[in-house]
């Protein structure tokens, strides 16, 4: 049913979505955490930036990328001067952009659940000489759960549905670029329905079942508040 | 009945104003493949001149205009960036039989801003010390094909094949080009001669030898005598003249 390359789309198609995820998360927390808790008057700006990329065209995000990382671009000087090997077409390229183009959907959560947890939380486990890192991790992680799971199972979903910044960046190079997206664009452009199909309705399944997680979770993780 | 009024008021005025609109146009409309979209807009503000009907143009990609057609997009003429399409449509009976015409033969150009081509295209090519040369994906765009036969021809398809990236279409595969993310590539010689002269670099313009034509045909979507006009026109001396100009062969 589904062919050697079709197969190869996938493995790589999920490998990025995975990456970048663990990428967001990484990133995404102390970003939340500052977002959600600083008072800062211009606060607004990297909120804007960070929400950027919902509204752009993922064309201009890929068009962009793809000057900026050239040999010409600031961003493919700097990594040229400090002896790293140029972005575009290659995987650890998509992975740049990927964390860049989902970087809202994992964010946006998490700033959600830091503000509506407040301060308190923290507050009282310092009183019970609890550290920052252990309350961080043993407070505020358990309480976040929910924002947790929502931020994952959206950048995931995301990152697996990308396709104008991969098809600008990419290069559709098997196993390194051509991703599920610009699989399933192949295959229609050549009129091959039969193929596309099978890839673009396991893309559906999928994003569906992630989604039905997403929501499901809304009614049944409450946060817990003090 | 007053509220149901105000309320959906806007409505009316939205028909009334695509009513009046649509039925004032009787325009000529093109559909036409990227790569030629700024030739016949230039030749389209002539015809526009000399016959006075109004002409409108959307681009893309040949295979995407083709599907759209053939789901029923409201155009009079097809300008393709290769023949079968323009084919098919005939035996789909979407297009007016017997109005086939090549408007234009593709010509393919090695490109680089880096590098220095010329003479020496072919001995660089061979050499391969580049880390990525882009053409035109080989099964959706017939320049990438045409890419492709000169690369088999050359004996360097598959030795290349780990440096070759492939842009969605020309106009793409020249973007990665010009960002100098791959060192040099194959691209349309129309393309290369639009470029401002600063940005043109070093370049190979391939012998037609090297590949199959890429024959650029045009059809009549709608019969009619503004779409049978256009059609002579495009066939008359200075239309021709514009078109090698631009970096075309004729046939």
């Amino acid at each position: 049913m589904l062919n050697a390359a079709d197969l190869t789309a996938l493995s790589l198609t999920l490998q990025l979505a995975a990456i970048t995820t663990g990428i967001l998360l990484l990133i995404g927390t102390p970003l939340a955490w500052w977002l959600a808790h600083s008072r800062w008057r211009f606060r607004f700006i990297l909120e804007t930036c960070i929400a950027l990329p919902l509204v752009l065209p993922p064309t201009v995000l890929g068009f962009y990328l793809l000057q900026m990382l050239g040999p010409r671009g600031w961003l493919g000087s700097l990594i040229h001067d400090f002896g790293g090997e140029p972005l575009a077409f290659t995987f650890e390229g998509l992975l740049f952009g990927s964390v860049i183009y989902s970087l809202p959907f994992v964010v946006q959560p998490l700033q959600d659940t830091f503000q509506s947890m407040g301060r308190r939380p923290l507050e009282i486990a310092a009183t019970l000489r609890a550290g920052p890192i252990d309350s961080f991790f043993n407070v505020v992680i358990p309480m976040a759960r929910a924002g947790y799971i929502t931020a994952a199972m959206l950048g995931f979903a995301h990152t697996l549905g990308e396709f104008g910044v991969v098809l600008m960046l990419g290069g559709n190079i098997p196993g390194e670029t051509r991703v599920l997206s610009i699989a399933i664009y192949d295959h229609v452009e050549r009129l091959e329905y039969a193929q596309a199909h099978v890839l673009a309705g396991g893309m559906l399944l999928l994003s569906f079942c992630l989604l039905l997680t997403v929501y499901s979770l809304r009614g049944r993780l409450r946060l817990v508040r003090l | 009945m007053k509220f149901q009024l105000q309320r959906h008021g806007w409505m009316l005025v939205l028909a009334g104003w695509l009513f009046f609109s649509t039925s004032q146009a009787d325009e000529l409309r093109i559909a036409v493949a990227s790569n030629f979209a700024p030739v016949l807009e230039q030749l389209a503000a002539d015809f526009q001149k000399s016959s006075g009907h109004a002409v409108v143009l959307s681009a893309g990609a040949t295979g995407k205009l083709y599907t759209q057609i053939s789901s029923g997009a409201p155009f009079d003429l097809f300008f393709a960036a290769d023949n079968d399409k323009p084919a098919k449509l005939v035996t789909e009976h979407k297009a007016v039989a017997g109005t086939v015409y090549t408007y234009a033969l593709g010509q393919l150009v090695l490109w680089s801003t880096t590098l220095n081509l010329g003479a020496n295209a072919q001995v660089i090519l061979k050499a391969g010390d580049f880390r990525h040369l882009a053409i035109a994906s080989p099964s959706l765009a017939p320049y990438g094909m045409a890419a492709q036969q000169v690369l088999e021809k050359l004996q360097l398809w598959q030795p290349l094949q780990t440096k070759l990236v492939q842009g969605e279409n020309i106009a793409q595969t020249l973007q990665f080009i010009e960002s100098g993310n791959a060192e040099l590539g194959f691209i349309a010689l129309a393309q290369w001669l639009a470029l401002p002269a600063q940005q043109r670099g070093t370049s190979w313009q391939i012998p037609a030898e090297l590949h199959a034509p890429i024959t650029q045909d045009a059809v009549i979507l709608k019969d009619g005598t503004a779409a049978r006009a256009f059609m002579a026109f495009i066939k008359s001396a200075a239309a021709k003249a514009a078109i090698t100009k631009a970096g075309y062969a004729l046939p």
